[in-house]
């Protein structure tokens, strides 16, 4: 169970600025029992979103995001709503925002922050792809996450080390600023570049202490 | 002295030393005895390629007490934001006035695989650290800090040879955006491609120190152009290397083609940093061979 939070309404207005027309995908998995994802919370951040002024060309669930599968046989139902959005919100964790990205040629923003794992991690396990750092930056960076594709975590561009678009540490693992400035520049975002100045926020990934706390952390032992 | 005052002066030259491993440093004096007065400034590396090493700090030190203009590089590799802020507060207590700041090679690559790569700023971050916070009397928190606040002159890198130049150049443009005030670059051996760097980044208005690193041996051409990020050694450079095994063995020709790299470079940039990687002996016959 990934456990996520719904970034703040002003956060998502900020972040989708300079788009008008959005799709909204949600996931009923482990998002939706956060009460960051699923139908009624959609249809909540909808409303939010159209007395924002946006858009909202459509709205889709799909069952667990992290299925990327899953994710490309429900949006394959919905193309032209696709075609017509500007960019696509997506209510899940950090995986399913990255899930979308890759099955969809537009740029993805994250609703929510992924904050923790607790038990078990979605279904799309065979690759580390979410950190769970709390501060989701997937909207900058063209859905694929800086934090996992970067050996060095880097938020703010690559480092010098990278060689034919493969990283220092391995001559096999692709430089994950380098897939990240090849998907800007595919969705036209590569101006996003300039706008990343980030200092990253560790107090947001660790478990809150009342969690460590509560009965059910006991009972788990 | 603040290297940024010297650009408008004249063509800026530094040389780098890497400190030994161990904390005697008699030798590396020695080496680079003869430098005095013919380098404007001295970088010192940091753990340089993740090999742990004696503190760029304290090296850096050690030169200003000697009479030679420290650069003291940082990396972000090995320590966290308040050692990092530490650190630069101490430089500033030696009285160190430049900095190059980067985000410094992976642990992987160095003799201590096993330690754990930090991160937690990275070459953007940490001269906005320095640059907004620090000299505004603020820590990265944004905490007062006591006192006087200190004043650096920062600088940072930039690869023009990379395989994927724009995305350098993006780069590059958010290190000056904090406050990135000169740039010393990865090694050039390829003057028509530096030429293509220098055409987008004269836009910028910072100056740019081309970076020389002195060709050793054939072997050693070969491993940078296999291995080493951003750093292309040209086929003719190869066989000029290959022609007189002595000549290179010696040093000669090393020393030959870096002279003459200098010439060709001097035109498009502002000034030169050489990294002769232990020959710290060669670099003044390089300086007296390319004329400046």
């Amino acid at each position: 169970m990934i456990f996520t939070q719904q970034k703040s309404t002003e956060e998502i207005v900020k972040m989708l600025e300079g788009n008008k027309n959005i799709f909204l995908i949600s996931c009923s998995g482990c998002a939706e029992v956060c009460e960051t994802g699923g139908e009624k919370v959609c249809i909540l951040l909808k409303e939010k979103l159209q007395q924002a002024g946006f858009n909202i060309v459509s709205c889709c669930n799909v069952d667990f995001m992290c299925n990327k599968l899953l994710v490309s046989l429900k949006i394959s139902r919905y193309k032209q709503k696709i075609n017509e959005a500007d960019c696509i919100l997506v209510l899940s964790c950090g995986i399913g925002v990255q899930s979308a990205a890759m099955v969809i040629e537009k740029p993805v923003y994250p609703a929510n922050n992924t904050l923790y794992l607790g038990g078990f991690q979605g279904i799309w396990p065979s690759m580390e792809r979410c950190a769970e750092c709390g501060d989701c930056v997937l909207d900058l960076t063209g859905g694929i996450c800086p934090i996992t594709n970067c050996s060095k975590s880097l938020l703010n561009g690559p480092c010098g080390g990278a060689k034919n678009g493969k990283c220092e540490i391995d001559k096999e693992l692709d430089c994950g600023w380098e897939k990240i400035y090849r998907r800007l520049e595919s969705i036209g975002k590569l101006d996003n570049l300039r706008k990343l100045i980030k200092i990253r926020d560790y107090a947001k990934m660790f478990p809150k202490t009342e969690l460590r706390k509560s009965i059910f952390y006991d009972i788990e032992k | 002295m603040k290297l940024k005052e010297l650009f408008f002066k004249k063509f800026v030259v530094t040389s780098e030393i890497g400190p030994p491993k161990g904390w005697q440093i008699d030798k590396l004096f020695l080496d680079i005895k003869e430098l005095k007065n013919k380098v404007d400034a001295i970088n010192v590396t940091d753990n340089q390629s993740s090999v742990m090493r004696l503190s760029s700090l304290v090296v850096s030190k050690l030169l200003k007490d000697n009479g030679f203009e420290p650069v003291y590089q940082i990396t972000c590799r090995d320590r966290n934001r308040l050692a990092l802020q530490s650190d630069i507060l101490g430089a500033a207590a030696f009285g160190i006035e430049n900095l190059l700041l980067l985000t410094g090679d992976h642990t992987k690559l160095g003799d201590h695989p096993q330690s754990k790569p930090v991160f937690d700023l990275d070459s953007v971050s940490l001269i906005y650290t320095v640059k907004q916070k620090l000299e505004q009397g603020l820590d990265l928190a944004g905490n007062k800090l006591d006192g006087e606040p200190p004043k650096f002159c920062v600088g940072a890198v930039v690869s023009p040879c990379a395989d994927n130049l724009d995305s350098q150049l993006k780069k590059m443009e958010q290190k000056i955006k904090v406050g990135a005030e000169f740039f010393q670059t990865q090694a050039v051996y390829d003057i028509d491609k530096f030429a293509k760097f220098t055409e987008k980044a004269k836009n910028f208005g910072v100056p740019v120190m081309a970076g020389i690193v002195i060709l050793k041996s054939v072997g050693m051409a070969k491993y940078m152009n296999e291995n080493v990020a951003g750093v292309y050694v040209p086929d003719n450079l190869i066989e000029e290397l290959k022609k007189d095994k002595d000549k290179t063995k010696s040093g000669q020709t090393g020393i030959e083609i870096s002279a003459r790299l200098i010439q060709q470079l001097k035109p498009l940039c502002q000034g030169i940093h050489l990294m002769p990687l232990g020959w710290d002996d060669k670099v003044s016959e390089i300086l007296k061979k390319s004329g400046i």
